[in-house]
């Protein structure tokens, strides 16, 4: 069945790519549809049935030199079974509602582009399932890789427009930057381990905790070096701070390619990694705290930056991308559950809210300036129902000390729950409340912005602004199922009770406890809480073991650890250390702490109400009176400025430089001068000499060599 | 058949000097006899070659199929392959039926350049099945010949300064290369390869000239042969004459340079150097493994900049070549594996790109990067063509050129964290440039006036890319089928390596008694 599930989009890839001249355009894209149904309805069975044993099933041998084995082959566990709902159903969806978006595109007169455009999608859900049914990280490269091209091929869909192919070129290259760190991480896996198995490395995780790798110029700690390398792959494929560059610039693609590929699957896939390495990252603090901290400096950068956007899709990119360092936040602090609970229900109300935003630009002829919106509401009721639902989720509205709201509600106020109880109320706690409030009011200012208030922009456009055809409307009516029962149905299973998360997840409940002995035996400085608390002795703390091991290790450079041999890897599909009690803190955090994302909720609509719909001329005021703040908000911090002069300018010059100064200069005119001073007299003499004669003139010359040669050899033989 | 190689060997000789014998005339009919001659004679010997293959057994580290005879003037001619060798055979076969028919619209000279590349065959087959010296050299050296006359005949405009160029690199770099064979001989009393893998050269320190020779002997030796392997590959600072090269040789000669040509100097690697010299390698590594890292960012930054479709390609190909030799000076089973599978990968890889630059050149007549742009529009086969392989340079994983990549970094990282993480980053820049090339050539609207009635590809040229990209993708998704041959070869070979080198001898004897 999970074999159907993942080869039936590949199939309806090749199908549409390559045989739609035989099968039309409509069949291309009625076949890739139906299978992807197809795929999520059996993906539905799976997530519903999954029982708690980790199932793996083996495909084919892949790669194979000395130790190093790797299989082509899949890994059935709950993390599995969420991403297989979460792919197929948004996918499928994204399907159907293709259908209609790219029904009519000005940009390809006559040309048959549909059955390409299916082919790319179902092509990706492909290489996404690849990912996230691997068993072993190289698998995951190979889907890590593939999402990769194909996110390249679709937001590159516009292939005549110079904008839409540079911003392909840019998510694939910034991507590569994160792959760099995430390949190396596998290196060092493998040479630490001798394995890149998931359970291989599970297993060996604690003994990497005590084992340190020398990495250039010094020794590290090998759990916590490598899982901040994977990490760093995890920053270029969910466009965290640094590497986010990307993401808004992807928005040059259709829009379906946006809610799917940029919101809710392909962008997740940094989030499922740190989960699917939890086992690995229990035993690497410093690298988590790393996490914690920049989930949470993203979280707030991209919210700011979503303030002043005026493009519509720009807007929810920055608002996606801000969502994701909540995702880490949960991760980083150790409550994968939450991380994997956000993701869930953020793929539901993110895919409506760019669907939503697709619809309206269909409506209005493929305007996406929020400028040049307004009062639509009328025009696009369903649309508009779809984008409030969207918006209640993600601003997160709900009975503040209930279960009762939105998906967006439950899942975010446990993020923020766990980043309170995960960092005693730090940083990450404080950045996430005010990322919520300014969610809240750029989520609101959208709704304003386009469906309230006067109608801006060109008349004409405003006149014949139409509501999208059904087969874009069900997609959001279903998707806003989601956005409104996801939270509170699988509430129990991601943020219930401590036994209630471990059953969902398959976890033995006993198994902590027994691991625990084991554990604080060798982890009591290590010890969660203890440097959550107090960094600075966690610090020392470290430190001191680094020493000690130092000592104990005579060559830890030729000693990869072969603990994957004497341990065993831990049951079930996340893992949470014996001394990570962050789920369980999570439920007990003050009341204040529960109620504060609310607050930030009220804050941020009644602002954005405010603002556009009670004094619509404050927002250009503000802006004229601080110039400085709005143009650096306006200008995404200047990233893609500072970017272009530190490596893209320097690159190219660089490049330039060493080929001709490099190249030319100094090797040629080196070697030139040394050797090849001749060539200019050979040349001469063969300039002289017509072609014909070249052939038997430098034949008779190589003869003569060879000839020469040979019989120096036979002459020192003999004299021997 | 107990002289299959030689049958493969010289059936492309034969099929040579027939041409240069019986066919005469300069008409259309000869031209096209010619043509037919040389694709049934290239097509026969792939055939041949797969009685090789499937004769092969991988289990056995030694040398199989092997013909030893007595030559002229009391040389010896010995023919053999094992897991190392058997599989650059094979590329050879498998890649000269194609390149030929890629030149189908060659019409100046087209007997003589067809003579040429079978000579050329045959003379690159002797390279990796010679178990000799003197046959090694002869056909090592020799092979020059019919490539120095391929660019210098057939070529573009610059085309006596590049042969010239490309002659004198490789040549200067062969005459340290017989030094060190004539005092081989001399240390030995023998030619035979194998007698000689076993033989032990010295490797006490000397000084010479005031400098302490570490690896004595056997460093310099090394160091000889290094100079003829390095500039073949070819590795920075001495691949200046690759772009050259390329840039003037006709289609054909850059696939069969990029292809097989460059895989001489890793193949010479494998086969002289580790085994004949394993001290020397030992001292040198370090060295190697750095102007490898040096070559893969160097040169892939100077692709970038590239203006000439085919100088880029080139200087991607020095970039690749650099995993092959930080592969092999990892001195590991994934690096050499790895490096192995690289060569054979980037065969199909660059030879088709080489092959997407020829479609075309044969249409506008120029290789500036500058004259193209929005051929998607009209050639939309070669779009996804042209695509495929340009994802193949890059390494993405499912394609045969992920795997080589892969294995040579996870040798590097084993032998030295910074070599590996230098040329890692070699997977930032192979995608920048492939993907800026990709896009000023195939993306865009299509605006230039010269580029509108450009046509399609033909059925020839779609049926070339067939077997190429079939080759590509299998090995990308079972790339056992290389690894499974040349596994036990390398572990035989890695296994004498470490037991002559006193330090890890001594390590393994450690271990060994745990």
């Amino acid at each position: 069945m999970v074999q159907f599930i993942l080869f039936a989009p590949l199939f309806g890839a090749l199908v549409a790519g390559f045989g739609h001249r035989f099968i039309g355009d409509k069949g291309a894209q009625i076949l890739t549809t139906a299978l992807l149904f197809w795929s999520a309805f059996l993906s539905w069975i799976v997530f519903l049935g999954l029982g708690s044993e980790t199932q793996i099933i083996h495909l084919m041998d892949w790669v194979q030199s000395g130790s190093l084995s790797v299989d082509w082959s899949i890994r059935l566990d709950r993390l599995t079974a969420i991403m297989l709902v979460v792919v197929t159903s948004v996918s499928s969806l994204v399907h159907l509602y293709s259908m209609g978006y790219m029904a009519h595109d000005p940009q390809f007169e006559g040309e048959s582009y549909r059955p390409r455009f299916f082919a790319y999608l179902s092509f990706f859900t492909f290489t996404m399932l690849m990912l996230v049914t691997s068993d072993n990280l190289l698998q995951m490269f190979f889907g890590w890789e593939g999402v990769g091209v194909a996110s390249y091929l679709l937001i590159g869909f516009y292939y005549k427009k110079p904008s839409a192919n540079a911003a392909a070129i840019k998510a694939f290259v910034v991507n590569r930057v994160g792959d760099f760190g995430f390949a190396l991480g596998i290196f060092g896996l493998f040479y630490m381990t001798d394995s890149i198995r998931f359970d291989d490395v599970f297993a060996a995780a604690p003994a990497l905790a005590e084992t340190n790798l020398h990495f250039l110029w010094r020794d590290w700690n090998a759990a916590n070096l490598l899982a901040f390398l994977l990490f760093v792959g995890a920053m270029g494929k969910s466009a965290q701070l640094i590497l986010h560059t990307w993401l808004p610039d992807a928005m040059e693609g259709p829009t379906p390619v946006s809610a799917l590929i940029h919101a809710a699957t392909m962008v997740t896939a940094g989030v499922f990694l740190v989960c699917r390495m939890s086992p690995l990252m229990e035993y690497a603090p410093e690298a988590t705290n790393f996490i914690v901290f920049l989930g949470a400096t993203t979280a707030f950068f991209a919210a700011t930056v979503g303030l002043v956007q005026n493009d519509i899709k720009r807007v929810i990119a920055y608002s996606t991308c801000s969502q994701l360092g909540y995702m880490f936040v949960a991760a980083g602090v150790g409550v994968y559950s939450v991380a994997m609970f956000h993701l869930f229900t953020h793929a539901f109300f993110k895919a409506m809210l760019f669907l939503g935003a697709g619809s309206v630009i269909h409506g209005m002829h493929h305007e996406q300036d929020m400028r040049n919106y307004g009062n639509l509401r009328k025009k696009l009721p369903i649309t508009f129902w779809a984008m409030m639902i969207g918006t209640l989720a993600i601003t997160g509205v709900g009975i503040p000390l209930t279960t009762i709201g939105f998906a967006g509600f439950l899942s975010k106020d446990a993020v923020i729950e766990s980043a309170f109880a995960g960092t005693n109320g730090g940083y990450a706690f404080w950045m996430l409340v005010i990322a919520a409030l300014f969610t809240s009011f750029y989520s609101w200012r959208l709704m304003f912005m386009t469906f309230y208030g006067k109608a801006r922009g060109d008349k004409h456009t405003h006149e014949h602004a139409h509501e999208s055809p059904l087969v874009m409307t069900i997609p959001l009516g279903v998707l806003a199922l989601g956005a409104i029962f996801a939270g509170m149905i699988w509430y129990g299973s991601f943020f219930g009770k401590e036994e209630q998360v471990q059953k969902f997840f398959g976890i033995e409940a006993h198994a902590s406890a027994s691991h625990g002995e084991a554990a604080d035996s060798h982890s009591d400085d290590h010890a969660k809480d203890d440097h959550a608390a107090d960094d600075h002795s966690h610090d020392d703390a470290a430190h001191a073991t680094e020493e000690a091991h130092a000592e104990t290790m005579a060559d830890p450079a030729h000693a990869p650890v072969a603990a994957a041999h004497h341990g065993e890897a831990p049951k079930g599909a996340i893992y949470m250390g014996a001394d990570n009690h962050v789920l369980h803190d999570a439920h007990y955090v003050p009341k204040w702490v529960k109620v504060s994302p609310f607050v930030a909720m009220i804050i941020g609509f009644v602002t954005a109400f405010w603002f556009y719909i009670k004094n619509p001329s404050l927002p250009k005021r503000l802006a004229e009176t601080f110039p400085l703040i709005y143009n650096f908000l306006l200008n995404k911090w200047y990233f893609d400025e500072i970017y272009d002069i530190l490596f893209v300018k320097p690159a190219f010059a660089i490049g330039r430089f060493l080929w001709k100064r490099g190249d030319g200069n100094v090797i040629d005119g080196f070697l030139n001068g040394v050797a090849m001073g001749i060539v200019p007299w050979f040349t001469k003499q063969a300039g002289r000499a017509q072609t014909g004669y070249v052939f038997s003139y430098a034949f008779a010359m190589v003869l003569g060599i060879v000839a020469l040669v040979t019989i120096m050899i036979i002459f020192s033989g003999g004299a021997h | 058949m107990n002289n299959l190689l030689s049958i493969i060997t010289f059936l492309p000789l034969v099929a040579a000097v027939i041409l240069a014998l019986f066919l005469r005339g300069d008409d259309e009919a000869a031209a096209r006899n010619a043509k037919y001659l040389a694709l049934a004679a290239t097509v026969a010997t792939f055939l041949f070659s797969l009685l090789v293959i499937t004769g092969f057994d991988p289990a056995d580290t030694g040398f199989q199929f092997v013909e030893e005879g007595e030559w002229i003037m009391g040389l010896k001619y010995k023919m053999g392959v094992d897991g190392i060798s058997v599989l650059f055979v094979m590329l050879t076969t498998f890649m000269m039926p194609l390149t030929i028919w890629a030149s189908w619209g060659v019409t100046s000279r087209v007997k003589e350049y067809m003579i040429a590349f079978l000579l050329l065959e045959t003379l690159m087959l002797g390279v990796f099945m010679a178990l000799d010296l003197v046959l090694f050299y002869l056909f090592f050296e020799a092979g020059l010949i019919p490539m120095f006359l391929i660019i210098g005949i057939w070529g573009g405009k610059d085309r006596i300064y590049a042969s010239f160029k490309f002659f004198l690199y490789t040549f200067l770099g062969s005459v340290l290369m017989l030094v060190a064979m004539i005092y081989m001989f001399i240390d030995a009393g023998t030619t035979d390869i194998p007698t000689l893998m076993a033989h032990k050269f010295g490797s006490e320190d000397f000084s010479l000239l005031g400098i302490q020779i570490v690896g004595g002997a056997q460093t310099l030796l090394f160091l000889a042969f290094f100079a003829s392997f390095a500039v073949k590959m070819p590795m920075w600072p001495v691949h200046t004459w690759l772009p050259d090269a390329h840039v003037q040789a006709p289609t054909a000669g850059s696939v069969v340079l990029a292809a097989i040509l460059l895989k001489m100097g890793g193949y010479g690697f494998l086969r002289f150097s580790l085994p004949m010299f394993p001290i020397g390698a030992d001292v040198m590594a370090c060295f190697v493994l750095w102007l490898s890292a040096i070559a893969i960012v160097y040169t892939s930054l100077v692709a970038l900049v590239q203006e000439d479709m085919k100088k880029l390609i080139a200087y991607s190909s020095v970039a690749h070549m650099g995993y092959v030799t930080a592969g092999i000076f990892s001195l590991n089973q994934q690096g050499l594996d790895g490096a192995i599978f690289q060569m054979i990968s980037h065969g199909f890889i660059s030879g088709a790109l080489f092959l997407c630059v020829g479609v075309i050149y044969d249409r506008m007549h120029t290789r500036e990067i500058s004259a193209y742009g929005g051929l998607v529009n009209r050639m939309p086969t070669y779009a996804l063509i042209f695509m495929f392989f340009t994802m193949a340079n890059v390494g993405l994983p499912g394609t045969s050129g992920f795997v080589g990549e892969f294995l040579t970094l996870v040798g590097m990282f084993k032998a030295n964290t910074w070599v590996a993480l230098v040329a890692t980053s070699g997977v930032i820049f192979s995608a920048a440039y492939a993907l800026y090339l990709y896009r000023r050539v195939v993306f865009g609207d299509l605006i230039k006036e010269s580029l509108k009635s450009i046509t399609e590809m033909n059925g020839r040229e779609k049926a070339i890319f067939a077997p190429l990209i079939f080759m590509t993708l299998l090995l990308g998704v079972y790339p056992s089928l290389v690894t499974d041959i040349i596994g036990p070869s390398v572990e035989a070979l890695l296994t004498n390596f470490h037991a002559a080198i006193p330090a890890d001898a001594a390590e393994m004897a450690q271990t060994a008694s745990h």
